[in-house]
């Protein structure tokens, strides 16, 4: 086994809005150890981009971390300051985010925004951090490096664009990077060829990754572990082999059954029936209650904790509760 | 690039000739010239002066003999002051301009950092004190905070004189000139600033604000660079983008001189000149100083258009 490198335990990330506090990320616990692919999925608002951007701790004005441990590598990265935070980020951490289009500045060139980190952390000079940038373009199968450093944004296209972001989030030898839903905004072969990429960065430098996705295909084809998230907090996680073939939690069940599956006809793909619950002033009960098949009278009640099952996999549901009565 | 710019240049000339017909045509519409102006004069002896200033001929070819003598730089007389219409503009326009530009830098880079910072502190004591008082500043009638101000620096404390360029009979000339001047352009200065730097201020915060919470200054945080570096070159550059058009529109206003506050401080400007110009329909001075001030905005636009090619890539390219 290799050593761990991000632990987070019980991190709470809430906001403060007009209707009350949104508990974005509530209690949620997880690991990454060195050269592993983790995988954070769940629809849409169930906190996961939260749970990154608190790793960051780039969360906006109106979010505050409120508890929780964030272990990196020997030192909790909630109790430093700011300072060290930020020799952090894009150091040790890179990140990737959701929109190549709108991710880089539109008035700099390429090569003006991928040197700025190698010049703050690895205290390159300009020339010789040109010339690692354009090394880095041309690692990526990007042809003309020399062209491209001196293009704007708004000349090269999102595929190309978020092949820059990884170059820049890369350009530091991270230790970890947080790829926030890298290929949503792509076509489905540029998809294919970034994930790739990202395969290939950590087999290449041991580069541990944060996968956030609601894509179960990059799932599948991306993680060692898998986390699933539902309003804000952990409800199943698990190798991602045992996941897909055993899956405990009836929101993972429904999940995976709402996936297309190649060569199988249907007029209409499953769904799971209601919303995603509104965050604001939540009740104690199971939050997925109210869409749950398997609905009893306790999970309207009380939470049900994260419990470990025989085969290492974690579920928090009262179906798998020991001890309680079904 | 090039081409742009030479497009925009040819453009230009053509706006500028529309828009001296339309001033012209503009003026000459209105009833009433000098000459009616005067009631002692006889009928005969005003026609015999509309005769001699060619205000009997028709508006067409009135329109093309002096855009003939236009283009040779010859504005004519001024029918008020007897004197050349250039060298009557000459005089007053720099007295007005450099109050104008004074005042024009001063309400910029003071705006520019009271906006920046109280985006980055939004909702901040500081946030809410600035916008308190250039909220105050604005509201204030000109008249008012002008008379208010001569009173407390002027009259009270006897710091500051009340009005003109110069003492009253005074001929110092070189270093002594200069501060004597400066002395009279102070509350000048500041009034206008006063005036004029809540808008900026508030404009300046909303571009910022808006500007901070794009995806590209997340971008630029987790690179790990400073909060300086991501405020004052990612965010600042994009944020001064639209403010190029609107300085490229202080070009006009730096020569067309403060009427009020002219009039208040007794400031020998070029605000007074026009509007006596217009009282007394001495058209040749309105008709020059007016195409002038179009002339000004054109140019401040082509330098706008020309200026943001330059800063924005992505207006460069199409």
């Amino acid at each position: 086994m290799n050593e761990m490198l991000l632990e987070v335990n019980h991190l709470q990330t809430h906001f403060y809005t007009e209707n009350g506090v949104v508990k974005a990320v509530n209690d949620v616990s997880f690991a990454i150890r060195e050269g592993e692919t983790v995988c954070i999925v769940g629809e849409s608002g169930c906190g996961k981009s939260i749970t990154a951007l608190s790793l960051m701790q780039l969360i906006p004005e109106n979010g505050k971390v409120e508890a929780g441990e964030i272990h990196f590598a020997g030192q909790d990265l909630l109790r430093l300051s700011k300072k060290d935070i930020r020799r952090l980020r894009g150091n040790e951490i890179g990140m990737i985010f959701q929109e190549p289009m709108t991710s880089l500045n539109p008035v700099f060139t390429i090569g003006e925004q991928m040197i700025e980190p190698l010049q703050e952390h690895l205290l390159l000079s300009k020339k010789d951090a040109y010339k690692k940038a354009m090394a880095l373009i041309t690692m990526l199968g990007i042809p003309n490096a020399e062209k491209i450093v001196n293009l704007y944004p708004h000349e090269l296209s999102g595929g190309m664009l978020q092949r820059i972001m990884i170059a820049i989030a890369l350009s530091c030898n991270p230790k970890l990077i947080i790829a926030d839903e890298p290929t949503t905004a792509l076509d489905v072969t540029i998809q294919a060829q970034i994930l790739d990429m990202l395969r290939e960065i950590k087999q290449e430098f041991n580069t541990s990754i944060l996968l956030i996705t609601h894509d179960l295909g990059v799932v599948a084809e991306m993680a060692d572990y898998v986390v699933v998230m539902y309003a804000g907090k952990v409800v199943e996680e698990g190798p991602v082999l045992e996941l897909f073939a055993n899956p405990q939690h009836p929101y993972t069940k429904g999940l995976l059954k709402a996936k297309p599956v190649i060569g199988e006809r249907k007029d209409r793909l499953y769904t799971i029936a209601g919303q995603v619950p509104n965050l604001v002033d939540l009740q104690e009960a199971c939050y997925f209650a109210d869409r749950c098949e398997h609905a009893m009278d306790i999970c309207r009640m009380k939470q049900p904790a994260l419990t470990t099952m025989a085969n290492g996999q974690k579920a928090a549901c009262w179906l798998y509760e020991e001890g309680e009565n079904r | 690039m090039k081409q742009y710019v030479l497009q925009r240049f040819l453009q230009m000339i053509v706006i500028l000739f529309g828009t001296s017909f339309i001033i012209f045509f503009l003026f000459a519409m209105l009833p009433g010239d000098y000459i009616d102006s005067n009631i002692n004069l006889t009928p005969q002896r005003a026609q015999e002066l509309k005769a001699l200033y060619g205000l009997d001929k028709p508006v067409l070819e009135r329109y093309f003999s002096w855009l003939g003598n236009a283009l040779h730089g010859d504005f004519g007389y001024s029918l008020k002051h007897q004197e050349k219409v250039t060298s009557l503009l000459n005089k007053y326009v720099w007295n007005s301009f450099f109050v104008a530009i004074f005042a024009l830098l001063l309400t910029w880079s003071i705006a520019l950092v009271t906006g920046v910072f109280s985006a980055i502190k939004q909702y901040s004591w500081f946030d809410g004190f600035v916008t308190f008082f250039v909220f105050a500043a604005m509201s204030f009638p000109s008249f008012f905070i002008s008379l208010l101000f001569i009173k407390w620096f002027g009259v009270d404390l006897q710091i500051l004189p009340i009005g003109g360029m110069i003492d009253t009979g005074s001929d110092s000339t070189g270093l002594a000139y200069l501060f004597e001047v400066g002395k009279h352009m102070i509350l000048p200065v500041i009034i206008l600033t006063l005036l004029s730097i809540g808008s900026l201020t508030r404009y300046f915060r909303t571009g910022m604000l808006e500007v901070i919470r794009q995806d590209y200054i997340r971008t630029a945080r987790a690179k790990g660079l400073k909060e300086r570096v991501v405020i004052f070159k990612h965010a600042l550059k994009n944020a001064m983008l639209p403010a190029i058009t609107l300085l490229a529109f202080e070009l006009p206003g730096l020569f067309s001189g403060a009427i009020i506050m002219e009039q208040i401080f007794n400031w020998p400007g070029v605000g007074r000149i026009q509007l006596e110009s217009v009282s007394f329909r001495d058209y040749p001075v309105l008709m020059a100083f007016t195409m002038f001030l179009s002339c000004l905005t054109i140019i401040g636009n082509f330098l706008a258009d020309v200026i943001y090619a330059a800063v924005d890539p992505r207006i460069r390219l199409k």
